[in-house]
């Protein structure tokens, strides 16, 4: 008989991190799942679905995968969304499922005995029960079980046992009728545990004295349930293999050579390798745009969809390999247990700083993208480190400064001169390297001061032993942040290259129309070569008769005393898509032959003379734009995406306000100097 | 016997936890498994000499080496 009501089960996991909680969630739902939003803050919350199967009988259940937590009493932001999310009777959660690990029992039973206390139905999950017996650990399960009052259910999520036995508790789940920490004896204010946690959660009033005696309360008692109902090796040790592998990845030169390895590796994938994949994104959104544009009536419709949407949509999946690729890598150092210690041994460097041992990787992976990278701050728990480290993410030169720095670099220097083995060509790329690196600590040093949160910054945490990585909870780590890029940075990234599409090809004066009047008419006639030079011709100037051509002319007075005249502020306008922009824009601006080479835009970009007939792009102009690209903005991904990370605009602005007075003021001064 | 702070252990001593010099950190401590009483052993030093990390309550833990310096143990010889 099929349940025809649609009334789901509504089930929450809750546990300490790395009990394998998500490993379990990935498994009950697979790609049943997705990533929403709780109100206000950064966490992030993940549900999914599923169905029991049991004896016939279909049950519909939503599962929502709480933040890994210690105790009841938060010390973080996850731990306080958790323990908010589970005491909300608007989320209306039917049972609590706690997955504890089984091979450090007395820690994870803390917060299993203030669960059974707010008297919500429950069911206790031993996970990782089968690398407990393997050390010697022997669980008396019915003797746990009674005591507690509720079901225990072992489960190997890894290996997928137990789990007939854990749906079935789920659907039995009831509540207990132990009480472990009887509050109104100890506190006559409150009636009810659930009461007194709600009060400590959201009046925060509780002293640490009152906090303390109630988890050394719980722990007396566990401490006699283990005594009672679990045998344990008299000489407890850590794992040998763990051992055995940290003696390496923690050791003093070992360590850091593996640490860098693996940084080189994460940027080999994410600068060179990604570019495969991203070539062909191009060009089969290319080569959409060329059928839709032939099959479509030309027209505003026609270019809208060609230049506009698709344009705008092939710039958002490019991202998809770079985002795959790092956490793909992000993925495999988590669930093996790598990461814990890179950040081990990082702490001490990093720390100085305000970031975390775990902000190495997205800064590696920022001189490549700052995008991924900002999405890869979330392994970082802190609420106040991950943040510092979002801020600075996009100074770090990446790869799309590159075509700007080369190009601009050999308008400077256009014959490199050698200074005995060192070109002075490189050793200006290196210079804007190292300026970059040197602002992203700068202004994390700084921020470390500013930046105020309530939450404090512990390195308390548990450096998990090795285990095998999962595919499953890489491949679903990889498919959920892929969707999550696409479906919500993705949106306002589409949304700004079509009104940068808009503005940099339409116009609203006489001589726009009279220019799309005329480059319509030589396009129907035969492509000769003084046709296709006219018609390049047309396309600059319609360019320059565009909105943005307008826009240009507009901030010149601002951009004026940087060295900027307007034709610059057509390219810093467009470029505000990415980076890289302004090399093409400034090669339609200037007519060159062949806009895919910097070659062609180098060589008219040195034959530009000012009104005094010098030429134009003397070192003075150069330096200050090369300063102006290495700190401003100017990418929109990157906004787009930190507004997902942070989920507000106060640090979008933040930021963009930050570098683009960074930007403004390095440029100036390059400017006022040099010339 | 004599107390002294945690963060004076080196790799592979083991000690029992006395008490804590610090109201906030003990509060986070004590979740994680630190109690007063609770035998553990020293078995990383990071390079740089934080953190360091214990074994504890059957699983490791790691902490800085100033928040090690507000637990009081005893060595145990």
């Amino acid at each position: 008989m099929l349940d025809k009501k649609n009334n789901h089960l509504k089930i929450a996991l809750l546990g300490n991190p790395n009990s394998g909680k998500s490993s379990l969630f990935n498994s009950l739902t697979g790609l049943k799942q997705k990533t929403g939003n709780y109100a206000g803050v950064t966490v992030d919350r993940l549900e999914g679905e599923t169905t029991f199967f049991i004896n016939n009988e279909s049950h519909p259940i939503k599962v929502i995968d709480l933040p890994g937590a210690y105790s009841l009493f938060p010390k973080s932001s996850d731990e306080e969304i958790a323990c908010k999310t589970l005491l909300d009777k608007k989320e209306e959660i039917d049972v609590v499922v706690i997955v504890l690990d089984a091979t450090s029992l007395k820690r994870n039973l803390l917060l299993a005995t203030q669960i059974i206390d707010l008297k919500i139905k429950t069911v206790l999950v031993l996970n990782m029960i089968d690398e407990a017996n393997s050390q010697g650990i022997i669980i008396d399960i019915l003797g746990l079980q009674n005591t507690l009052g509720i079901d225990v259910v072992c489960l190997n999520s890894r290996k997928q046992e137990g789990f007939d036995n854990l749906k079935k508790a789920i659907l039995n789940a009831r509540i207990s009728s132990s009480v472990f920490y009887n509050i109104s004896t100890f506190n006559t204010e409150f009636i009810s545990y659930k009461e007194f946690i709600s009060s400590h959660i959201y009046s925060k009033k509780t002293e640490s004295d009152i906090e303390n005696s109630d988890k050394l309360y719980r722990f007396n008692i566990i401490n006699y349930l283990i005594a009672k109902f679990v045998k344990t090796p008299a000489q407890l040790s850590l794992k040998a293999i763990t051992s055995k592998i940290d003696a390496v990845t923690t050791h003093r030169v070992y360590g850091y050579l593996i640490l860098i390895f693996i940084l080189f590796l994460v940027f080999q994938f994410i600068f060179f390798i990604s570019e495969t994949p991203m070539n062909w994104i191009e060009s089969v959104f290319l080569g959409l745009g060329d059928i839709i544009s032939t099959q479509l009536p030309k027209g505003a419709l026609n270019d809208l969809v060609v230049h506009g949407i698709i344009a705008g949509i092939s710039g958002v999946v490019m991202f998809v390999p770079q985002i795959a690729f790092l956490f793909l890598f992000i993925g495999l150092l988590e669930d093996t247990g790598y990461m814990a210690r890179a950040s081990f041994i990082m702490d001490r460097v990093m720390r100085p700083f305000g970031l975390n041992g775990k902000s190495v990787i997205p800064l590696i992976s920022g001189t490549a993208c700052a995008v991924p990278s900002i999405m890869a701050t979330r392994s970082i728990s802190n609420i106040k480190e991950r943040l510092i480290t979002i801020f600075i993410l996009p100074l770090i030169s990446c790869s799309a400064r590159l075509p700007v720095y080369t190009l601009l670099i050999a308008v400077m220097y256009p014959k490199s001169t050698f200074l005995g083995f060192f070109n002075s060509q490189g050793l200006v790329l290196l210079f804007l390297y190292l300026l970059g690196f040197v602002a992203t600590l700068l202004t994390a040093f700084v921020l470390k001061r500013i930046v105020k949160t309530s939450e404090s910054s512990f390195f308390i945490m548990e450096l998990p032993v090795y285990r095998w990585p999962q595919g499953k909870n890489i491949g679903i780590l990889v498919y959920s942040k892929v969707i999550i890029f696409i479906k919500e940075a993705g949106k306002i990234i589409l949304a700004i290259s079509i009104i940068l599409w808009f503005l940099s090809s339409h116009g609203i004066n006489k001589e726009y129309q009279e220019l799309e009047i005329k480059q319509q008419k030589l396009s129907s006639s035969y492509p000769t070569l003084a046709i296709k030079k006219e018609i390049k011709q047309i396309e600059t100037q319609k360019l320059e008769q565009s909105f943005i051509g307008h826009l240009g002319h507009f901030i010149e007075p601002v951009i004026r005393p940087l060295g900027f005249d307007w034709k610059i502020g057509i390219s810093l306008i467009t470029s505000f898509a990415a980076r890289e922009v302004f090399v093409g824009t400034m090669a339609t601006i200037y007519q060159s032959e062949d806009s895919e080479k910097s070659e062609g835009i180098k060589q008219k970009l040195l034959n530009e003379k000012d009104e005094t007939g010098k030429p134009k792009y003397n070192s003075a102009v150069c330096w200050s734009l090369l300063l102006f690209y290495a700190f401003a903005m100017q990418c929109m991904s990157t906004m787009a995406v930190v507004k997902r990370e942070t989920k507000s605009w106060k640090w979008v602005f933040a930021q963009l306000l930050f570098m683009s007075v960074l930007a403004y003021v390095s440029a100036f001064g390059a400017y006022q100097i040099l010339s | 016997m004599k107390t002294l702070s945690l963060a004076k252990l080196k790799k592979g001593q083991k000690a029992v936890i006395k008490s804590f010099t610090n109201k906030t950190l003990s509060s986070k401590l004590i979740e994680m498994g630190c109690l007063p009483g609770e035998t553990f052993v020293i078995t990383k030093i990071a390079p740089l000499g934080s953190p360091i990390a214990i074994f504890i309550a059957g699983y490791e833990l790691s902490l800085r080496k100033d928040e090690a310096d507000s637990v009081l143990i005893e060595l145990i010889l």
